[in-house]
């Protein structure tokens, strides 16, 4: 799970990191991306590349961390072994995608505690929906089908990006997201099919979840600054509004379906340019929620803190057995 | 021996492995780095699954659907030694316990794999198999915290200390031992009991780990037949809550 635009904000200012590259090598980088390469971690590449990789990947780990609370809670609640093991199962592999793209960032050179610091320092950000809360299983739900239905549409396209070892991961993530999609429909689909509490549930989810649902891509292409270097380099691979029709045409149809309504009367898709319309999200809200006044951004930090502190014993008794062997970059 | 008392092995068996499945799970996204709470996850995963095993076997001797068996129980109506219903405490805690426990359930399942009951040795086999790499994962685990530095050696020496009586309760005897043994269905709970003190002390004594004397610690008795502390009936409201809003729907 992950939303990836909208965290992902690089300032006009960093491009001053580019004055200094050499210009030979800087066209040689361009000339390997241009033709499909992958560029690996021992490989030559602008500050400004590797500046705004580790953002990124480190944001898409910290997204999966934090995302694992919000499901996590509801595995000691989930109804019968059927649901209680596939949900189990399902926050172990948000916890793995973490460990992956930690990994990868590493391969940049900052370490997993140095990103782990900033993550519960509130330094760097993670994906803004988790800053909402899982009333009831049904919104467990709705993150397990939608929210990663949503993830997958973003992650599927910054796997053909150029960073070898962030490809590499993503496409692991998402063979596994594909299973999580599929554990997360069977859901809603026994909820909105089902008693009418059950359907009941399902209907308050959607309601409550649509909003941050259309955050999730990040603000409109309209108001949203992106370099076109990152374009050109290959590290932002669709924009936000591509990715949020990508999601509406491919999902919405399928809650319909259900028997669900989305709470949205300007939505529909215009027969004529083949792009939805929608009322456009409070883009005000948005911007607070991801400067930490949303409803959970203090608990979930408060959270992923305490389990740092009460976990670092170990990690302190860890360190102490490999005092003088020399620590080994993950290959990604 | 009779279906009663087969039942009667087969409920502790399954609820053991249910709750501490449960409280293990607890950890996932919580874990002291990032490997150990997969770790963790993955472990929790295979005992709740394993429990799903037994009362499926259950389920065959005529008890009710296993969803039914493990989410509408009282506290009162379930066999699991209170060991397993503690709260995860600390991670030394949580590690002790999955020591202690996981030695016991090898133990258990290898002699429950030579069982003359076919569907139980079945189950039995599949499962040693999965429980001797968590045994592996307590050991390296034990030895390696306890034998790091000062800080960590105190904590998992007092987590030890205060798991013992606690882990002799696996091993509360049943009402129906003797049939167990002249059956042939497992050598008894004072048999796993004995070789795991010798299978544990080994491990111990790497870890440089003091055990106190056996006849010191005074096992906690009653969890098999619904003695249970404070600490069970919450976990099973929780576990129950979404299931109970209509136990008769498909969720």
């Amino acid at each position: 799970m992950y939303g990836g635009g909208q965290v992902f904000e690089p300032s006009s200012t960093n491009n001053d990191l580019l004055k200094d590259e050499d210009p030979k090598k800087l066209a040689e980088f361009e000339a390997r991306i241009a033709r499909g390469e992958k560029i690996e971690p021992k490989d030559w590449m602008p500050k400004l590349y590797r500046k705004q990789l580790i953002r990124m990947i480190e944001q898409h780990g910290h997204s999966e961390i934090i995302g694992a609370l919000p499901e996590g809670t509801w595995i000691t609640r989930a109804p019968g072994f059927k649901r209680k093991l596939a949900l189990m199962a399902k926050v172990q592999d948000e916890v793995g995608h973490a460990q992956l793209l930690y990994g990868a960032a590493e391969t940049l050179g900052k370490s997993r505690e140095q990103m782990i610091q900033d993550l519960i320092t509130g330094k760097s950000k993670y994906s803004n929906i988790f800053n909402y809360p899982t009333f009831t299983w049904a919104d467990s739900c709705f993150i397990s089908w939608l929210v990663d239905a949503g993830a997958i549409v973003n992650q599927l396209a910054n796997a053909r990006g150029s960073y070898g070892p962030y490809c590499r991961a993503l496409d692991r993530i998402c063979a596994e997201e594909s299973f999580h999609l599929k554990y997360g429909h069977h859901c809603v689909i026994h909820l909105a099919t089902g008693t009418p509490k059950q359907r009941e549930m399902m209907q308050e989810a959607v309601n409550r979840w649509w909003a941050p649902m259309m955050h999730f891509f990040g603000p409109s292409d309209k108001i949203s600054t992106h370099t076109e270097i990152l374009t050109k380099w290959k590290v932002k691979m669709a924009t936000n509004d591509e990715c949020r029709q990508q999601f509406l045409d491919m999902y919405v149809p399928k809650i319909w379906e259900l028997g669900l309504t989305i709470p949205d009367e300007n939505l529909k898709r215009n027969e004529q340019t083949g792009e939805w319309e929608f009322t456009e999200p409070d883009w005000e809200e948005f911007k607070r929620v991801i400067n930490g006044d949303g409803p959970c951004n203090k608990e979930r930090l408060a959270v992923r803190r305490t389990a740092e502190e009460r976990g670092a014993w170990v990690r302190r008794a860890l360190a102490s057995k490999t005092k003088g062997e020399e620590y080994v970059a993950p290959m990604a | 021996m009779t279906e009663e008392a087969l039942k009667d092995l087969l409920y502790k068996i399954a609820d053991d492995q249910l709750i501490l499945g449960h409280r293990n799970s607890e950890w996932t996204g919580m874990g002291p780095l990032l490997e150990e709470d997969i770790a963790f996850s993955s472990m929790a995963q295979d005992k709740v699954g394993s429990s799903l095993a037994f009362y499926t076997l259950l389920h065959d001797l005529g008890e009710q659907e296993p969803d039914t068996v493990a989410f509408t129980r009282n506290a009162e109506q379930f066999h699991n030694c209170q060991f397993v219903e503690l709260p995860i405490g600390e991670y030394n805690f949580s590690l002790i316990r999955h020591f202690l426990f996981d030695h016991a359930e090898l133990i258990r399942f290898q002699m429950l794999a030579e069982c003359p009951i076919e569907e139980v040795a079945q189950v039995a086999k599949k499962l040693k198999g999965e429980v001797k790499y968590h045994v592996m994962h307590a050991n390296t685990w034990i030895k390696q915290l306890s034998n790091a530095n000062e800080e960590a050696h105190t904590r998992m020496q007092e987590s030890l200390n205060y798991a013992l009586p606690y882990a002799l309760g696996i091993f509360e005897p049943s009402q129906f031992e003797n049939d167990f043994i002249e059956a042939g269905i497992y050598p008894g709970e004072k048999a796993i009991e004995t070789k795991w003190k010798e299978n544990i002390s080994k491990i111990l004594t790497e870890a440089g780990l003091t055990l106190p004397a056996w006849d010191s610690i005074e096992a906690v008795y009653g969890g098999r037949y619904g003695k249970h502390t404070e600490h069970l009936q919450p976990l099973l409201s929780e576990m129950t809550e979404v299931f109970n809003v209509d136990p008769t729907a498909d969720w």
